[in-house]
């Protein structure tokens, strides 16, 4: 955390509210994403309680399991889930546009540019927390080796059709969720924590009932009333007003409501199970149903509130511009939705379980390159982020004093005028170091030369008197077009106000990985022919 | 003589008829977190009831278990431990010590005793015939271990303890949470080696009463449902960062002798007493609260309100202190930044000043209508340019 953020949560402690730490929205917030508000079973992996999804927050979709131990009803879970996401997936697949993309020739081995397809948007999945977006990995993961009778008609346990396809989508949400700055899927805690600072710690922010009301308390309330509020106030029943937004319950609420209730509906079903005759079963079937309705009742009451404080808090966001960056970003998870959609319908295995070595080097090189450039385009989107960085010695922002033309020593002279620049940043520059300014949205570099003296506080050593400004001569190096002279507003003049940052603009791919098929022995060698993924183990005594 | 007497004082500190909440691995690891916090120390070592407390503070804890995850977590450690442990041997034999001979008619002897501390001398006895009679493998289930903590005796129960043919000791920790692919959430295996931990350490100390004294090894089977079953899988956990550093903090403990000592005369804190009277008493020995305590400590929610109410930074995270040097109230860190107070030669407040200082530029210049020119107007690029990544 940076001090300029510590100092943000220090003004939300004393103001009672939380402070900005962004003054631009820093990701893409699709016009109809799909909001899943998951519940899971405590104690069991990847046990759905129940969930509300859809699009539209008037009317979300109520998926209730209501005895989480048994397989049949976990699946009509799953097969029903399906039945929403699938469909929302799908109805971004189709709307396409022409683009282009390098690829190797196979016969010549020269790059060349290949027209491909590319999704005209992509769909947007949003989740409560963290904890949401781990879930919907783990869904992902519980699905997508699972087999379908048709698959597989030996298969014990089948899978209902769409459930594996539906796992594989959500592997891929979850993966791509791990690359930063993109936003095919969210958890709302993170982009409210992301822009604004409350006076809590980072650790109390994850819960989302908290976070809402530092950044938005009710009238007549600080932040930190209603905050306390949200994490421990309890009703007569001793039941938590604000639940946890999941995927975990209150373990209040499971041993107090929702156990009895499980109780009962085991007791309504062996009971029908049991039934001598028609009339009887009928007034079993009655009970059977009403026992039903009970915990569908209690588990939508627990997600209720988090469905409505998510999609207040995208409300929040949306009242924010979003950031110029933002959609160039968006536009490489629609190259990645678009990826994923080609490789369902080629028919190529769901993601394995391990990756192998290429491909995980890979994945660590993206994130990578994509931290960086987060870190890059959210500095140069928001003066707030800029100011961080300013602060850190890695920017600097001030005004051209004086600009001398000056030529470099080439056969063929070039413009390279000298600039002298006065800031009252501290930025760590080292001998001919490079430093960039956005000219029309393009990085334009320039050469550090010299810190210079000015009258007589002589700071040729480049000190700098405490709170005065220093003055630095730098050297432009390059978009000045071809000719001697350089083109026009493409140097700057003096008086203006500029921001130069030691970090560079844009990011360069790093070395090309070997094809999997040449993985050095150092990383177990090429991986050979891959098998397809055995499906997991069932067994009867699995509480599955 | 001396222990004598501390019993009595730390049975008076607890209130006239409230039994002793006795001291848990998990509790020893969540104080071995935070061993500067001196109330966390003496009320686990008085074995007060702090969930109780903190309900008579009027500041209750949120922690409690499901139902859910208790039944299954039990159905599991029964299912790991069936036939004599037979399932939880062959692991502990595949997993550490595949070299020596399979685990068949292993021993497992009776442990059960009246009380901890029988529990605890039976257990020492089985370990030393187990470890006597070598050449075997022996399953202690449940054994007892007595550790002392800054001062007093706390009675631990690993799920079990394994015997090898050899004469080493091995702490199996049973968990609940799944190992998915081979992997399980770290959070909650670096929690279990932290209580593993706090078991071998135990264990050695028993060791340590025997000539030759056996090994005890210091990689602990966690054993856990795999993947989607509840099938049993394990896997070998290096502890011996934990137990290095849970042994140097258990030392570090400041002496609950001494806490106690420095008690006003007639403190008490059972939770029948009035909360002003009760608020009174807890004040009187200092907390160290960070927002992790709220993880770990039933009273968490008290000490945060005070810390809070106190304006102290590091409510605000342990890591925020770093950075502010002497700085150690929200007033004191606002009011150097604006400039009211503090030395601008520190270097703590010249930082802050510049912080203040370019976060509000950055905020004018957003608020404003137009940044200066040039300075943050970057067109947005053309979109579908970027085949790069996918």
């Amino acid at each position: 955390m940076s001090l300029i953020a510590t100092l943000a949560r220090l003004e939300a402690v004393a103001t009672g509210r939380a402070q900005p730490t962004a003054t631009v929205r820093h990701r893409r917030l699709s016009q109809r994403p799909l909001v899943f508000v998951p519940l899971t079973t405590a104690g069991e992996a990847g046990a759905p309680l129940g969930a509300l999804v859809g699009t539209d927050r008037d009317a979300p979709r109520l998926l209730v399991v209501p005895q989480p131990r048994d397989r049949d009803l976990r699946f009509a879970f799953l097969a029903e889930l399906a039945d929403v996401v699938l469909p929302y997936i799908d109805s971004y697949a189709d709307a396409v546009e022409a683009a282009e993309r390098n690829e190797t020739d196979p016969e010549t081995g020269k790059r060349v540019k290949v027209e491909v397809e590319l999704c005209a948007d992509a769909p947007q999945l949003i989740v409560p927390s963290r904890a949401g977006v781990d879930y919907v990995r783990l869904l992902g993961r519980s699905m997508r080796f699972r087999r379908t009778a048709e698959q597989d008609p030996q298969t014990p346990y089948p899978a209902p059709p769409r459930v594996p396809l539906l796992g594989r989508w959500l592997t891929h949400f979850g993966e791509r969720s791990r690359v930063p700055g993109s936003a095919l899927l969210q958890a709302v805690t993170e982009l409210l924590g992301r822009h604004w600072a409350t006076g809590q710690s980072s650790l109390e922010d994850q819960h989302l009932g908290a976070l809402l009301a530092w950044i938005d308390p009710p009238a007549g309330e600080t932040g930190a009333q209603a905050a306390l509020r949200a994490e421990l106030a309890r009703d007569a029943d001793g039941q938590l007003l604000c639940p946890p937004a999941g995927p975990a319950t209150d373990p209040a609420f499971d041993n107090k409501l929702l156990a009895p209730a499980i109780e009962r509906y085991d007791r309504a079903r062996t009971a029908l199970a049991a039934a001598q005759d028609g009339l009887q079963a009928d007034d079993l079937l009655g009970a059977l149903t009403a026992a039903e309705g009970e915990i569908r009742a209690l588990v939508s009451s627990r997600m209720l509130p988090t469905w409505d404080a998510v999609w207040r808090g995208l409300d929040l966001l949306r009242s924010l511009p979003e950031g110029a960056h933002v959609e160039e970003r968006w536009t490489r998870d629609r190259w990645s939705f678009t990826g994923h959609r080609d490789r369902v319908v080629a028919g190529e295995p769901p993601q394995p379980r391990r990756d192998d070595a290429v491909t995980a080097a890979n994945k660590l090189a993206t994130r990578e390159r994509e931290q960086a450039r987060l870190e890059a385009q959210e500095a140069l989107d928001d003066p707030l982020v800029m100011a961080a960085r300013r602060l850190a010695g890695e920017a600097f922002a001030g005004e051209v004093v004086d600009v001398v033309m000056a030529y470099g020593e080439g056969k063929r002279p070039s413009p390279r005028p000298l600039v002298t620049v006065r800031t009252e940043d501290l930025p760590h520059l080292a001998e001919r170091a490079k430093v960039y300014r956005s000219l029309g949205g393009k990085p334009q570099a320039a050469e550090f030369v010299r810190w210079a003296a000015e009258g007589d506080a002589g700071r040729a050593d480049g000190g700098h008197g405490a709170g005065g400004a220093g003055l630095l001569v730098l050297r432009i190096v390059d978009k000045m077009g071809r000719g001697k002279e350089p083109e026009a507003g493409s140097v700057p003049e003096k008086g203006d106000r500029l921001c130069f940052t030691l970090f560079e603009h844009e990011q360069r791919g790093g070395a090309k990985l070997p094809d999997p098929e040449e993985t050095p022995w150092t990383h177990g060698g090429p991986p050979g022919e891959q098998t397809p993924e055995a499906p997991d183990s069932v067994t009867q005594e699995d509480l599955l | 003589m001396r222990g004598t007497a501390l019993r009595q004082r730390l049975a008076e500190l607890r209130g006239p008829d409230v039994p002793a909440k006795a001291l848990d691995a998990r509790a020893l690891a969540a104080l071995a977190a935070n061993p500067g916090c001196k109330r966390r120390a003496i009320l686990d070592g008085a074995g007060v009831d702090k969930a109780a407390l903190a309900g008579a503070l009027g500041s209750p804890s949120a922690f409690g278990q499901s139902q859910f995850a208790l039944t299954r977590g039990n159905a599991f450690e029964a299912k790991v431990k069936a036939d004599g442990g037979a399932e939880l041997l062959r692991l502990v034999h595949e997993r550490l010590d595949p070299a020596a001979r399979p685990p068949v008619d292993a021993a497992v002897p009776e442990l059960s005793a009246i009380g901890p501390e029988g529990r605890t001398a039976r257990t020492a006895l089985a370990l030393r015939e187990a470890t006597a009679a070598a050449g075997g493998w022996t399953l202690l289930d449940h054994p007892m271990l007595a550790l002392d903590v800054a001062g007093s005796a706390a009675f631990l129960e690993p799920d079990a303890v394994v015997v090898h043919p050899d004469g080493s000791w091995t702490v199996v920790e049973i968990k609940s949470f799944p190992m998915l692919d081979g992997s399980a959430d770290p959070a909650k295996v670096g929690a279990a080696a932290r209580q593993a931990a706090v078991y071998v350490l135990a264990l050695e100390e028993v060791a340590a009463r025997l000539d030759p004294a056996p090994r005890v090894r210091h990689r602990v089977l966690l054993v856990c449902p795999k993947d989607f079953s509840n099938l049993p899988t394990a896997s070998a956990v290096d502890v011996r960062k934990q137990r290095a550093v849970t042994s140097r903090q258990l030392a570090r403990l400041t002496r609950i002798q001494d806490i106690a000592d420095a008690l006003p005369e007639g403190a008490c804190f059972s939770p029948e007493l009035p909360a002003e009277q009760l608020t009174a008493a807890v004040e009187s020995v200092a907390a160290s609260y960070a927002p992790e305590c709220l993880a770990a400590c039933e009273l968490a929610f008290h000490c945060r309100d005070r810390s809070r109410a106190a304006g102290a930074v590091t409510s605000l995270g342990r890591s925020v202190r770093a950075e502010l040097g002497a700085l150690t109230t929200v007033e004191d860190v606002l009011a150097a930044a604006r400039g009211e107070t503090g030395d601008p030669r520190d270097p703590a407040v010249a930082a802050l000043r510049r912080a203040a200082g370019l976060r509000a530029e950055a905020l004018e210049a957003a608020a404003g209508a137009e940044p200066p020119a040039g300075l943050w107007s970057v067109p947005t690029p053309a979109a579908g340019a970027v085949p790069a990544c996918r």
